[in-house]
């Protein structure tokens, strides 16, 4: 795939630093997407969607101009490198454009089936498959929704400092929900996978496999009790609780926010910011996982960076911008929506390295608390460090042992003492779900994964009195 | 500072967009029906940073979302661009899409329902003759405005202006057509106040629909007074109490109870509402009604995303359920028509079905009344975790939140760290008393103060 040939690259760039500037840069894309929903037992939509353009910006001193076009002809290439450069300073020094070179890097997965390959036919028939094996799981399940969706997205990325880069990103992602009713209500349960593969996806995923397992969640939850009100020790499951490590520090350790003075983590490079049972991954490397990418927005190619070993802070996450900033070099975190996005700094693949202790041994050494076996979202506020996660499968834990299985609640804490609070690490490990991380209005895919680990104390967000 | 404004390509004559969607739907074959959705935007986004312009980006985008009914199969295909042969290359791929879908009786496109539209004037030319450097100079005050605003703010993590002026078409083989267009900036700033070790954030903004809308000082003083009432705060003891929401909290509330009084939820089995119109679901204070009509609404409009015009729509009258939001599928397989409340986000999916402009009918009493007669309580200044604690299917409700404690029917200390929990059921009908404060915010729905008694609040 040729999205802009080299000798228009090189004319674009050019025109962008015309009137000044220190940095130049095209981001070309191209992304194809299709997917189709099973809902109230018909296939209900089938829907594919193309979307193709360029983003130049032009960085003058510490002004960034922005523009982006759906032309990718030199002459809309050329529009859009005006109005870069117009909208960023002028009077930068300017520099000369260095003659572009390949960045090799090696794809995070070798996909095997390209999506656009594969009969639609064949997609929409795993929807009813995960429908039958849903209502199989019993009586009470009243509604499925299945979702098959890929997209492959190309992109190209030029910068007058002579980076030229592309990959060929390939994702797909299959989810089932349901609802089940009883004399309590209603209660849903959800099951989703997600990797940077093609279909083969489905060699190793059973789709009624993952059918059963949200039914059984939702029909579960029927028999469910209010959730605790208060600060409990709460006992995460492998595999459902990145989403902690996510918020509780994921983000604050952004070199963007940290420069703006709104993170928690502001200073603490070699500090002890966590319990020394605590090592922390980001890794766009980690192929097939979600958040995997052969480069980053910027060209940089993907690094598995240690953010936390035992416990002690030893970096944040770094753009091409911050990382200029600081003289130092980039972490391949330059992430970006679109090419109708500026980039930032993002997590990829982010995971708590397994611990020493037997995961059963951990819920049978908690004499009171809760078991979380599958999170939903969460949010923070990198600022105060205040975050929020929910529950979406929950159990409470008396004696060492499960008993009743919770209604759906949020947990919140504050992420500098939830690292520290982290009393025991299981020897297990899993990657949880695909998520989306939305920040300033952007969302891309990430990845996370942990062990079986307990948080001595947080706060359960139930209504139980 | 930053050059004049640099928009990529040109400003379209009005005629076109709607133009290209007739010309679309009129490709329709034998036996099927085609509709086209046709939208352009033009955006700036300035964002600064220390008395600085951290970046600059304008840019104009379009798209073509086109959706084929064909007996009564339906397929759909998007791309983000509006060339002749990337529009016929999507409308092929719509057509097979449709192939792949089961038979639904219900399915086809809206046909013009003798409803007149609203004649909403949402469009300021003033916006688009505005230039760049008065954009920048404006953040920049904000900027300074929010830093000026005590002696606690530490840091302004981030001042914007933003602004976008949209348009977009309808036409179906059907017989609809609309066109409508509107603009919209806003200025916002996001400031974090710290004393000692303590630190706390709060935002302020500024919404119109043109510059002469906007007022730096407003949006200053409410990000100030938000970020440093919270310091200080502490994490209280749980308790169940009564919580006062403010404006902007209830709105949230609003947007997501209108997900459980969307037909299609209903019709599916998955809304804690279904078979209970006609019924008490709330305190009698509660009316809640959808109008997309009222222009003082930020996202109101004339027409619904199949092309229909928009109307108000009561759906609890005096805390009686009345009715739910319908599109065309979802009216017709209920027996009944749209509600004109087609929605979509975008040209890249199909309508859904949803609330547009919500709003609780005020009540009669101040804030500062309602916080009296409360006594003790919570008054809640912002909620997280809305789309991770809240369950609208099962009606469960928990969110982080942060605000400060009432007693005696004043403001008390702050308190941060604690999530406030019920069900959407209990707090409808738990509520006690409806601000007369209503405010239109950029948000699918308006505030208002609310205060709902019985509300688990957890801290330490």
């Amino acid at each position: 795939m040729v999205l802009i040939d080299q000798g228009v690259l090189d004319v674009v760039l050019r025109r962008a630093l015309r009137s000044g500037g220190e940095m130049a840069e095209v981001f070309a894309e191209d992304r194809r997407s299709n997917g189709a929903r099973f809902d109230d037992g018909r296939i209900e939509d089938m829907a594919s969607g193309r979307e193709r353009g360029a983003g130049i910006r032009v960085v003058s001193g510490d002004t960034t101009g922005f523009a982006h076009t759906a032309d990718l002809t030199e002459t809309g290439l050329l529009v859009a490198a005006e109005a870069a450069a117009a909208a960023a300073r002028r009077g930068g020094g300017s520099v000369n454009v260095v003659a572009l070179n390949r960045v090799h890097a090696p794809a995070p997965t070798e996909v095997s089936v390209l999506p656009e390959t594969v009969a639609k036919a064949d997609k929409v028939a795993l929807l009813s498959r995960a429908d039958e094996a849903a209502r199989r799981a019993g009586s009470q399940i009243r509604q499925v929704t299945a979702v098959y969706a890929d997209n492959r997205r190309q992109i190209l990325v030029a910068n007058s400092e002579g980076v030229l880069a592309t990959d060929d990103q390939v994702k797909t992602r299959f989810a089932v929900s349901c609802v089940a009713s009883g004399d309590t209500g209603l209660q849903t349960g959800r099951e989703s996978v997600g990797a940077t593969v093609g279909f083969e996806l489905f060699d190793r995923v059973s789709v009624e496999e993952m059918a059963a397992a949200a039914a059984a969640r939702a029909i579960a939850k029927l028999a469910a009790r209010p959730a605790p009100s208060g600060r409990l020790a709460v006992v995460i499951k492998q595999g459902s609780g990145g989403v902690l490590f996510h918020e509780a520090c994921g983000h604050g350790l952004e070199a963007d926010l940290v420069a703006r003075d709104a993170s928690v983590f502001k200073g603490k490079v070699g500090e002890m910011v966590a319990s020394p049972l605590v090592t922390l991954v980001d890794d766009g490397t980690m192929g097939p996982e979600w958040g995997a990418i052969g480069v980053d927005d910027e060209g940089h190619p993907a690094q598995r960076n240690v953010l936390i070993q035992d416990g002690v802070l030893t970096d944040y996450m770094w753009d091409w911008m911050r990382a200029r900033k600081e003289g130092r070099p980039a972490s391949g975190n330059g992430r970006r929506e679109s090419y109708q996005h500026l980039p930032m700094v993002r997590m990829t693949n982010t995971y708590v390295l397994a611990g020493a202790e037997d995961p059963e041994e951990i819920v049978r050494q908690t004499p009171y608390g809760v078991f979380v076996a599958q999170l939903g979202g969460g949010q923070v506020n990198t600022a105060t460090g205040d975050f929020v996660f929910g529950m979406t499968e929950a159990y409470l834990i008396e004696n060492g042992r499960l008993t009743e299985p919770l209604r759906d609640a949020n947990l919140i804490g504050n992420g500098p003492e939830v690292l520290r609070n982290i009393d025991v690490v299981g020897n297990d490990f899993a990657m949880g779900s695909p998520g989306t991380c939305g920040k300033d209005g952007q969302g891309v895919p990430v990845g996370d994964g942990q062990p079986t680990l307990r948080v001595s104390a947080l706060t359960v967000g139930g209504t139980a009195r | 500072m930053s050059a004049a404004a640099s928009y990529v390509g040109q400003v379209p004559a009005p005629g076109d967009l709607a133009g290209i969607a007739s010309w679309v739907a009129g490709l329709a074959r034998d036996g099927e029906q085609v509709e086209a959705y046709v939208a352009r935007g033009r955006e700036t986004e300035i964002r600064v940073f220390d008395g600085d312009v951290e970046s600059l980006s304008s840019a104009e985008s379009a798209g073509i979302g086109i959706r084929v009914v064909i007996g009564s199969r339906q397929g759909f295909a998007y791309a983000g661009s509006l060339d002749a042969d990337v529009v016929g290359e999507t409308l092929k791929e719509a057509r097979d899409n449709a192939s792949f879908v089961s038979e639904d009786p219900y399915l086809g496109l809206a046909s013009p329902d003798g409803i007149e539209p609203a004649d909403l004037d949402l469009w300021r030319d003033d916006l688009l003759g505005f230039p760049t450097e008065e954009k920048v100079r404006l953040a920049l005050e904000l900027e300074r405005a929010v830093r000026a605003g005590d002696s606690r703010i530490r840091a302004v993590q981030a001042a914007d202006w933003g602004d976008a002026a949209i348009e977009s078409a309808i036409a179906t083989s059907t017989g609809v057509i609309a066109y409508s267009r509107r603009s919209t900036c806003y200025l916002s700033a996001s400031a974090i106040a710290g004393d000692g070790d303590d630190t706390q954030t709060g935002g302020g903004y500024s919404v119109g629909r043109s510059p002469a809308d906007l007022d730096v000082e407003e949006a200053a003083a409410d990000a100030v007074a938000r970020a440093t009432r919270l310091l200080g705060a502490t994490r209280p003891r749980s308790a169940h109490l009564t919580v006062v929401l403010e404006p902007r909290v209830t709105a949230t509330l609003l947007a997501v109870l209108a997900g459980t009084l969307d037909g299609e939820s209903v019709l599916k089995g998955r809304s804690l509402f279904a078979d209970r119109l006609g019924e008490k679901v709330a305190f009698a204070g509660v009316t809640l009604v959808d109008d997309p009509t009222n222009p003082e609404a930020y996202s109101a409009g004339s027409y619904d995303a199949e092309g229909l015009a928009t109307r108000r729509n009561v759906l609890i009258e005096s805390g009686v359920l009345r009715k739910f939001l319908y599109n065309t599928y979802s009216g017709r397989r209920a027996g009944t028509v749209s509600t004109g409340s087609a929605v979509r986000a975008g040209y890249s999916g199909p309508p859904g079905t949803g609330a547009r402009a919500l709003s609780l009918l005020p009540g009669t009493k101040t804030p500062q009344e309602v916080l009296g007669e409360v006594g003790e309580g919570l008054l809640v200044q912002s909620v997280s975790g809305i789309h991770s604690g809240v369950n609208p299917v099962s009606g469960d409700f928990s969110v982080g939140a942060e605000g400060v404690l009432v007693t005696g029917g004043s403001l008390a200390g702050p308190v941060r760290e604690i999530t406030i929990a019920s069900t959407i059921q209990r707090m409808l009908s738990n509520v006690v008393a409806v601000g007369a404060d209503l405010e239109y915010l950029p948000s699918s729905a308006a505030g208002v103060t609310l205060a709902v008694s019985d509300v688990a609040m957890s801290g330490r």
